[in-house]
């Protein structure tokens, strides 16, 4: 279990539609999650990420669409056959045995001897440093120490494709930064394909080698966490990752321009939608001393300044009424700028980033 | 500067600990008056009863009788035959039936749970007769039976062990559901899920998963329909016809026929001694405020 896992499948997710009634959990969704890949679906509740895993892991029945695993069709293969390991949100260890028998449990179902039962489940709490607790009572063990045990119950049939459905969110959130670098450790290790749900646009951008954004049961953008930061595809993406600043830009030939000001533009594309928006994160505008050459500049009244310890928070409002906020890093001996003081902010063309505002 | 006297107000804390729990005790001494009065006394009355003979001396006749009369010895056997019956026939009826209930949505499942319970707001002896009427020889099971062809001759269904059991299942089936489901609902539906796709074939995860989480309440529930069924008058008394004759018969039989109140007080005193070692015995396995509290 210690040498990367050669033989991790692909998983590839086509036209798959299930539908409540009149609601679209999943609306005609398409996905390819690469071999060996760490994909995290992320949305808000009730936007189908849920749904979509529990597709994949067979306890969904959806109404149409297809699911392989490599080249297996597997959309009408029960779950107990599908050999996927999954953890749960509330850990679903069995209450009556050990942690030692929760582990070796699948090992049982695949009738391996007792002696290799034995010897894979020492190993396998070892991975996720439990070694020694294989006697003890799932009551005795801490939400850490559970989650790890529900890892380790997951893995330890060496499964090519593993599930997590937010398997963080009920620890506390030193645990849980701890957490999400070691099952990042734990997959670079083990290198099987996992399929990662959470709500938390941090702990996404955080373990994923890619993230797709749901929302209202279809995929809103599938790229890096990079990528998804810095070139949202849409309004929905750009809100619901990070925080940040719209404001309303116009286009005249090749120009864009906010406000009657022409924008300087870096080398990204501008997508071609009839309403373009400019998106402005909080640590990407800064603070100038005056116009500068290069920056696209905006003159504010600052409204409110927050310190924060290790940055602080100024929001002001543009000429036309529009409010913006701005993040910068609190060195010793910077000055603040002072409610209703004028200021002047600057944006660099690469940071400038029009995004498609004509649909959620 | 306080260092030799007494830490800050520790004198005073201490005595309103000591009221607290005074009153506490004080609060609750109406309600252990009242199980002395009516629980311990006449328990007490009924083991020195046990010991009076019919000449009003101290005599273990009463106990010896137990022991040489083949008769009782036979009415205990029925008890605990009639007793094991039941249990056994509640648990066939009622753990597939709680485990339909556990599955339902939970606006059924309660509709479901008011249905169980509504033989509860029926008197008991309301519920016996109308299983006499239902299953004698001219009722209406034998005569439908009989016009749709099940069986020719009408069927000898109750004065017999037949129609007992058929009664007593009737009424004990709720306090053996009741426990069961609560264990049922407690079940975190995830764990049937994990055990699915860690490998195990539905009946496998039952078996493995489920019905184990169910012991506690399973247990707790066929406890005590067994103790019920014990000391249950009512229901063999009607539904057996003098044929089934159980502990509680022979207590009003001592009583009225006899009027040997040191017979018939012997015989609560065995029935309560042999009950009571049921649930030490049981205790010893498992949890007892299982009884009470549905499976948690």
């Amino acid at each position: 279990m210690n040498q990367p896992n050669t033989d991790a499948l692909p998983i590839t997710v086509r036209n798959v539609t299930k539908t409540y009634g009149p609601v679209y959990a999943l609306d005609d969704v398409s996905i390819d999650v690469e071999s060996g890949e760490f994909l995290t679906l992320l949305g808000p509740s009730g936007s189908g990420k849920t749904t979509l895993l529990m597709v994949l892991a067979g306890f969904t029945r959806p109404d149409c669409g297809s699911l392989k695993f490599g080249d297996t069709e597997v959309i009408r293969t029960p779950p107990h056959l599908r050999d996927l390991g999954m953890t749960f949100q509330s850990y679903a260890l069995f209450p009556h045995m050990t942690v030692e028998g929760n582990v070796g449990y699948p090992l049982k179902l695949r009738k391996r001897p007792k002696a290799e039962i034995a010897e894979r489940v020492a190993r396998a709490l070892d991975t996720v440093q439990l070694g020694g607790f294989g006697e003890r009572r799932i009551d005795q063990l801490s939400g850490g120490q559970r989650q790890r045990v529900a890892v380790a119950r997951a893995i330890v049939f060496e499964p090519r494709i593993l599930l997590m459905d937010e398997p963080l969110s009920a620890l506390d959130k030193k645990l849980r930064d701890q957490m999400q670098i070691e099952l990042r450790h734990l997959h670079e290790q083990l290198g099987m394909t996992t399929v990662y749900v959470t709500h938390d646009q941090r702990e996404a951008l955080t373990m994923s080698d890619r993230i797709a954004v749901v929302n209202h049961g279809r995929i809103m953008q599938l790229a890096t966490p990079r990528d998804l930061y810095e070139r949202p595809a849409n309004r929905f993406v750009a809100d619901f990752i990070g925080e940040s600043t719209f404001l309303d830009v116009t286009r005249s030939g090749d120009t864009l321009a906010w406000n009657g000001v022409p924008l300087k533009l870096g080398h990204h594309a501008v997508p071609d939608a009839p309403k373009l928006q400019l998106m402005i994160r909080p640590e990407r505008i800064v603070l100038r001393d005056g116009p500068s050459e290069g920056f696209n500049t905006f003159d504010a009244t600052a409204t409110d300044v927050v310190y924060q310890g290790d940055s602080y928070l100024l929001h002001a409002r543009l000429n036309d009424g529009s409010q913006i906020a701005l993040r910068g890093a609190m060195r010793g001996t910077a000055a603040l700028p002072e409610e209703g003081q004028a200021v002047t902010l600057g944006l660099a063309p690469e940071d400038t980033v029009v995004i498609d505002a004509s649909a959620e | 500067m306080q260092a030799q006297s007494e830490p800050l107000n520790a004198a005073g804390l201490r005595r309103d600990g000591l009221i607290e729990r005074l009153s506490l005790f004080g609060l609750a001494s109406p309600a252990m008056l009242l199980i002395l009065v009516i629980l311990v006394v006449p328990v007490g009355w009924l083991f020195y009863v046990s010991f009076m003979g019919a000449d009003g001396s101290f005599s273990l006749e009463n106990y010896e009788r137990m022991i040489d009369r083949k008769s009782y010895r036979r009415i205990f056997g029925t008890t605990f035959q009639v007793s094991f019956l039941t249990t056994g026939l509640c648990i066939m009826i009622g753990y597939p039936l709680a485990y339909f209930m556990s599955q339902l949505p939970d606006r059924l499942a309660n509709i479901a749970l008011i249905t169980v319970l509504l033989p509860f707001w029926t008197s008991l002896l309301v519920r016996t007769y109308a299983w006499l009427v239902l299953l004698q020889k001219q009722g209406l099971v034998n005569n439908w039976a009989i016009s749709l062809g099940l069986w020719e001759e009408p069927i000898k269904m109750v004065h017999n062990m037949t129609g007992t059991l058929i009664g007593m299942v009737h009424i004990m089936l709720p306090f053996l559901i009741l426990p069961v489901y609560g264990s049922m609902r407690a079940i975190n539906r995830d764990l049937m899920k994990a055990a699915s796709n860690l490998g195990a074939h539905p009946r496998r995860a039952f078996w493995d998963v489920f019905f184990p989480l169910t012991m506690p309440g399973l247990s707790a529930g066929a406890l005590m329909v067994f103790i019920l069924c014990l000391g249950f008058f009512v229901t063999p008394a009607v539904l057996g016809g003098g044929k089934v004759i159980m502990v509680s018969m022979k207590i009003v039989s001592n009583i009225e026929l006899f009027v040997n109140w040191g017979a018939a007080s012997a015989l609560g005193v065995v029935l309560l001694v042999m009950t009571m070692i049921i649930l030490w015995i049981a205790s010893r396995f498992l949890k007892l405020e299982n009884i009470a509290g549905g499976g948690h």
